[in-house]
């Protein structure tokens, strides 16, 4: 018998110019990280600079996207260029939800943001749960 | 000489999946942050991507330089998509090959020797901001 194999897609915003942009990957990385046999990732902007294979990442992948802004660029982009998201986070939503202030720093993260990057990744990690139990 | 430019932009790839990545990313900032404040600035590539207005004006009135992670070129080919064009292409991997002392770890982020390749990267860098500021090299 042929078992397939789900993976969950995470697509992050990156945001280099915002401080919730390097949360943001920080937070993804720790899943895929902690979670190797149920996701993948994609650079966002191979949707533009990749070939074929990129762009059918979502339909290929029930993908979350997680965003560090209202703007919105990995949920927008990924249903331009690929396909509809399963689910979209928000970083700025997340923090308030949770009490958290948000980061200030661009890099060099440390202990003061651990707390949110943990609390991220395991909303990411809860989404990525739920997908796979519809799926 | 050609058009003077209080601003530089410096794009760095937005990848979380290797090394090179990150390097980019900590070299964007090492320039924006303490080598090139003020002149230096970056956007997020992915506004690109959405086709943002004010990223887009900011990548096609000003001079951009781009640090990328892979052979892939994100950065420089999301500033051509929106119409830019790239004063300077640089991937982060050539930094390393000039200093194999300075072998980076670390993919979300770099570690401290990661850290240490990004300050020489962003020093290389700088001449080329200045020189696109004074209106040279374009």
């Amino acid at each position: 018998m042929d078992i397939q194999v789900v993976k969950v897609g995470i697509v992050s915003c990156s945001g280099e110019e915002i401080p919730e942009g390097t949360l943001c990957r920080l937070a993804c990385r720790k899943v895929l990280d902690e979670r190797p046999g149920e996701t993948v990732t994609i650079c966002l902007p191979l949707f533009i600079a990749g070939g074929e294979e990129e762009r059918t990442f979502a339909q290929n992948y029930p993908t979350i996207t997680v965003d560090g802004c209202d703007k919105m660029c990995a949920a927008k982009a990924t249903e331009m260029l690929s396909g509809k998201p399963s689910k979209s986070l928000s970083i700025p939503e997340i923090l308030k939800k949770q009490g958290l202030p948000p980061p200030t720093k661009l890099r060099h993260f440390g202990p003061e943001e651990d707390a949110a990057v943990k609390v991220v990744a395991e909303e990411i990690a809860k989404a990525v749960e739920e997908v796979l139990e519809e799926e | 000489m050609g058009k003077k430019h209080k601003k530089v932009v410096v794009l760095p790839c937005s990848g979380i999946g290797k090394v090179y990545g990150a390097v980019a990313r900590e070299t964007a900032y090492e320039l924006v942050e303490k080598v090139r404040p003020g002149l230096a600035t970056l956007t997020c590539l992915p506004l690109l991507v959405i086709n943002d207005p004010e990223a887009v004006a900011l990548v096609t009135e000003n001079p951009v330089i781009t640090i990328d992670g892979c052979p892939k070129d994100c950065a420089k080919k999301s500033v051509e998509a929106v119409g830019g064009q790239v004063a300077k292409a640089y991937e982060a991997i050539k930094f390393y090959k000039e200093h194999k002392d300075l072998k980076p770890e670390g993919i979300a982020e770099v570690n401290e020797t990661g850290r240490k390749l990004a300050q020489v990267a962003a020093a290389e860098i700088a001449q080329e901001v200045d020189k696109l500021a004074a209106g040279e090299g374009e």
